[in-house]
């Protein structure tokens, strides 16, 4: 019998666990799963930090991207920036800290939210090549620039800083930011893709970009504008869960429950502040701290049953509709038909998001195939979340079941059952929240909310009525030229009938029938078929 | 008669024309031909077309092609009868075919197509196929006492050896020179008339004798309408017993559904039936000659009691009945079974002077 082992045993091996050291395991859970798709994370978490910075510092984002292939499948990503810069200070702790972040705690319309995108790239890049991340970063154009050399420490998910510099050498213009990783990776193109439709839902952004072999892209910007800087907002009392308000309660400076709800929550006002506490049976003058968990409880489920206006929705920060036409007219210069919708925004779980739609029909892309292989392609769909592109994950995403939920054959398109539509056609789709709520935290599929479902369907179906109406239109003045061809074509053997049979020059005969055919060109009906009549 | 003809196409353009001056959609209006639209006119005994029409534009998607291709037959036929020649319904498929232009498409795919067309054209301006120059291939066999004048030349019916003279498509511009002759025996088949005229049948009973090689051509059914009209020769017709038979006898006398728009001009109401029929199978003792009927003869003889013509006869009742009840029929060819020269000399001499015909 073998010697019992002791819980103090146990003890002696049990220890925490650092973010660090769990993401470290479990790369695949930040999208780092296969060499193609680290690259592909690298270019994105970096480019999505540069787009967020230049956006809340209100300039225009000029991006620089290039691959360089340094070995086999050793690659340096390099993204630089005109955005604000970063503090020297802050540095070390953006690019080398998991979870730490401007984005987590407040309730804004912004690329990322967790503050684990560029950690983890760094953190990846020490785990395949060893190699440090660099950064370089201009606040102001009359200062330095100011130089770093980086690692995570993964045990105490802390940056462990190698080298820290001023240097003279002048990389950035007036200001910017410019990161530097090595990292083990497989290029393929789809970091085109990304950048292209990047470039889609960021029409005020200029991005170029390098590929390994050297090939120059540049996807230019179509809108001179930045968006209308997007509010930061309050918690809506629909979203709340226990623990964030356990915690809200813990941290307000509110004397009672009443300025609680009303000071920490949007929509609420002295009357819905009143209405809350009367249904959940508390005293609205009950101090915030002093709430126990039953108080919590009770409060919870009233603020989630009360009637309260929705959340604002000048937080929400949507493309455009003329703005996402414009800027896939750019992308698309080809294409037949470009629309696109705006819905309004609705609400989930207390956090208001918008859908918008583009649609993008009969385009020439790349080699032309015959009618059979048309016939079979699904159409591609486009996915954005706070204008990201959305590259994995497809079928795993709520978007993506509302296109397959909305019967497509209604707006003249095919369709099988319940798949994508086929045909020659892009679908964008994108939303915009506060928070998007994700299948995972590598940010590839947007979970299935009802609410969401439900309005990008809605907002396909607009869409659709549109490219319906444009389809019945084109068929329709294709019946009709077909119609007129066949009588144009036989209009040579009946004038010279006619000719022969009166006696006239055929020559006559013709100029007047063809004058009738074109007289009729704008009759779109025939004549009733064949009637019976008695004489 | 050619003058009349061509002032009727030049009718139908300067309508069609006269459409496109008043900036009309252009027509042309067609009697329907379709069962629907055939009467049985019982005091004429014939098959004729109702009076429901339909019109042909030429703005409409459906009937473009058609409307095109009467005109271009309209045409073909007008320059016939100017240049006063015939052509045979294959001569002018392969003379209106062509490649529209611009396209891959034919103004007519096949004969089948522009046959259809003639008829069309036919009802539409009330003439015969034969009036507008247009000639079908040569079928059925005449021989008898008779001189005839066919485009100038005299033609004695008599003394044609063993062949006969070939009916051709066009009669209608025959010329009887002498008719010596009491009345006017058909026979269905080419087989039957050979054995006939080789017995010298037409020489000892002083007939026209006529093989029509199956259903008879228009040609052959105006020479019978004009024998018996313009000479007032009884006409005897002689058919196998069976549906077929019986639906030949039919059409020479009453015309044919397809064709009910010229049942007037070329049908001949008074002939009769003289043989086959099912009792002559039991009366003369054919019994082992007979043939088993098919389900198709059993169906169609079950057609044939429906029509009007049939039906007023309880005899034809009778008959009918008989092929569908016994199951048999025979073919005229079984009067052999009785010996070579039994039809000749004994089965039609007895029908004939017995006057044992159906009407």
């Amino acid at each position: 019998m073998s010697e019992r082992k002791k819980a103090e045993d146990f003890a002696k091996e049990q220890k925490e666990i650092s973010v660090s050291e769990f993401f470290e395991k479990n790369k695949h859970l930040l999208g780092f799963d296969n060499p193609t798709k680290s690259l592909l994370m690298a270019v994105k978490e970096a480019v999505d930090n540069s787009l967020d910075a230049c956006e809340e510092a209100g300039i225009l984002p000029d991006l620089v991207v290039k691959i360089k292939n340094v070995k086999e499948d050793i690659y340096i990503v390099s993204v630089s920036d005109n955005g604000p810069g970063i503090v020297k200070e802050q540095i070390p702790r953006i690019f080398g800290k998991l979870l730490y972040g401007s984005k987590f705690h407040r309730l804004k319309q912004s690329r990322g939210q967790q503050g684990i995108g560029i950690s983890s790239v760094t953190l990846y890049s020490q785990l395949t090549t060893g190699v440090p991340t660099k950064v370089w970063s201009k606040v102001e154009s009359k200062k330095k620039t100011h130089y770093c050399e980086l690692h995570l420490d993964t045990t105490k998910n802390e940056p462990d800083v190698i080298k820290e510099e001023d240097i003279e050498k002048d990389i950035l213009g007036e200001h910017g930011v410019k990161i530097d990783m090595e990292i083990h990776g497989r290029y393929r193109k789809t970091v085109e893709d990304y950048l292209k439709q990047t470039s889609i839902s960021n029409p005020f952004a200029k991005i170029m970009y390098t590929a390994p072999d050297g090939t120059k892209t540049t996807f230019p910007r179509s809108l001179n504008e930045l968006p209308k800087p997007s509010k930061t907002m309050r918690p809506h009392p629909h979203g709340m869960e226990f623990g964030i308000l356990q915690r809200l309660l813990q941290k307000t400076s509110s004397r009672t429950l009443l300025s609680f709800l009303t000071n920490e929550f949007s929509s609420v006002g002295q009357q819905s502040a009143k209405e809350i506490c009367k249904s959940a049976k508390l005293q609205d003058s009950m101090k915030p701290q002093d709430m126990e968990r039953g108080d919590i409880e009770k409060l919870i489920k009233s603020m989630q049953t009360s009637k309260v206006q929705r959340p604002p929705t000048d937080c929400l920060s949507p493309i455009g509709e003329a703005e996402l036409e414009k800027s896939l007219k750019k992308e698309y210069p080809s294409a037949e038909f470009i629309t696109s919708i705006k819905r309004e925004p609705e609400v989930y779980r207390g956090f208001p998001f918008l859908i918008e739609v583009g649609i993008v029909y009969g385009f020439q892309e790349g080699k032309k195939k015959d009618d059979d292989e048309k016939r079979e392609d699904s159409i591609e769909l486009i996915r954005f979340a706070n204008r990201v592109p959305l590259l994995y994950q497809q079928s795993a995403c709520a978007l993506t079941d509302a296109v397959k939920g909305v019967d497509w054959r209604r707006y003249n398109m095919q369709q099988s059952g319940n798949n994508l539509p086929v045909g020659q056609m892009k679908l964008v789709i994108h939303i915009c929240s506060v928070w998007v709520p994700f299948v995972s935290e590598s940010k590839e599929a947007v979970a299935s909310y009802p609410e969401i479902i439900k309005e990008t369907k809605l907002a396909l179906q607009d869409a659709g009525r549109k490219l319906a109406s444009y389809l019945s239109g084109k068929r329709r003045v294709g019946e009709q030229k077909r119609r007129l061809q066949i009588f144009d074509r036989y209009s040579g053997e009946v004038a010279s009938a006619i000719a022969i049979l009166v006696g006239k020059p055929e020559k006559e005969v013709e100029k007047k029938l063809k004058s009738l055919i074109e007289s009729r060109a704008h009759i779109k009906e025939d004549t009733p078929e064949e009637k019976e009549q008695g004489k | 008669m050619t003058k009349e003809m061509k002032k009727e196409l030049e009718n139908l353009g300067q309508k069609v024309l006269q459409d496109i001056e008043k900036k009309e959609n252009p027509s042309i209006e067609i009697p329907i031909r379709a069962l629907s639209n055939v009467i049985f006119d019982k005091k004429a005994g014939q098959l004729t077309l109702g009076d429901k029409t339909a019109k042909r534009y030429y703005f409409n998607v459906a009937h473009a092609k058609k409307f095109m291709q009467t005109l271009m037959v309209a045409s073909f036929s007008k320059q016939l009868i100017d240049q006063k020649i015939h052509a045979s319904i294959r001569d002018m498929y392969y003379n209106l075919k062509r490649t529209l232009p611009n396209s891959d498409e034919n103004t007519f795919d096949e004969q089948s197509e522009s046959d259809p067309i003639i008829v069309d054209l036919e009802v539409a301006i009330d003439v015969l196929r034969e009036q507008l120059h247009l000639t079908t291939d040569r079928k059925g066999i005449v021989a008898g006492n008779v001189k005839i004048q066919d485009r100038g030349d005299i033609i004695d019916w008599s003394k044609l050896g063993s062949g006969g003279w070939s009916i051709p498509s066009t009669v209608d511009e025959v010329d009887f020179k002498k008719v010596d002759a009491e009345f006017v025996l058909v026979v269905e088949k080419n087989a039957g008339f050979e054995r006939l005229h080789e017995d010298k049948f037409w020489q000892k009973h002083n007939c026209i004798l006529i093989g029509t090689g199956g259903q008879p051509s228009r040609g052959t059914r105006l020479l019978i309408q004009r024998l018996n009209d313009e000479h007032k020769l009884p006409v005897y017709v002689f058919c196998d017993s069976d549906s077929y038979g019986f639906y030949i006898y039919s059409v020479i006398k009453s015309g044919s559904i397809s064709l009910a728009h010229v049942s007037d001009r070329i049908s001949t109401p008074s002939a009769r039936y003289l043989g086959l029929t099912v009792s002559d199978i039991y009366e003369y003792d054919l019994k082992k000659a007979a043939i088993k009927a098919k389900d198709v003869d059993i169906k169609r003889a079950k057609e044939l009691l429906n029509y009007e013509w049939f039906k007023k006869n309880p005899r034809w009742q009778k008959e009918i009945n008989l092929l569908i009840e016994k199951g048999i029929k025979a073919e005229i060819e079984a009067l052999s079974h009785r010996g070579l020269k039994f039809m000749s000399e004994e089965y039609l001499p007895e029908k004939i002077k017995k006057k044992d015909f159906l009407d």
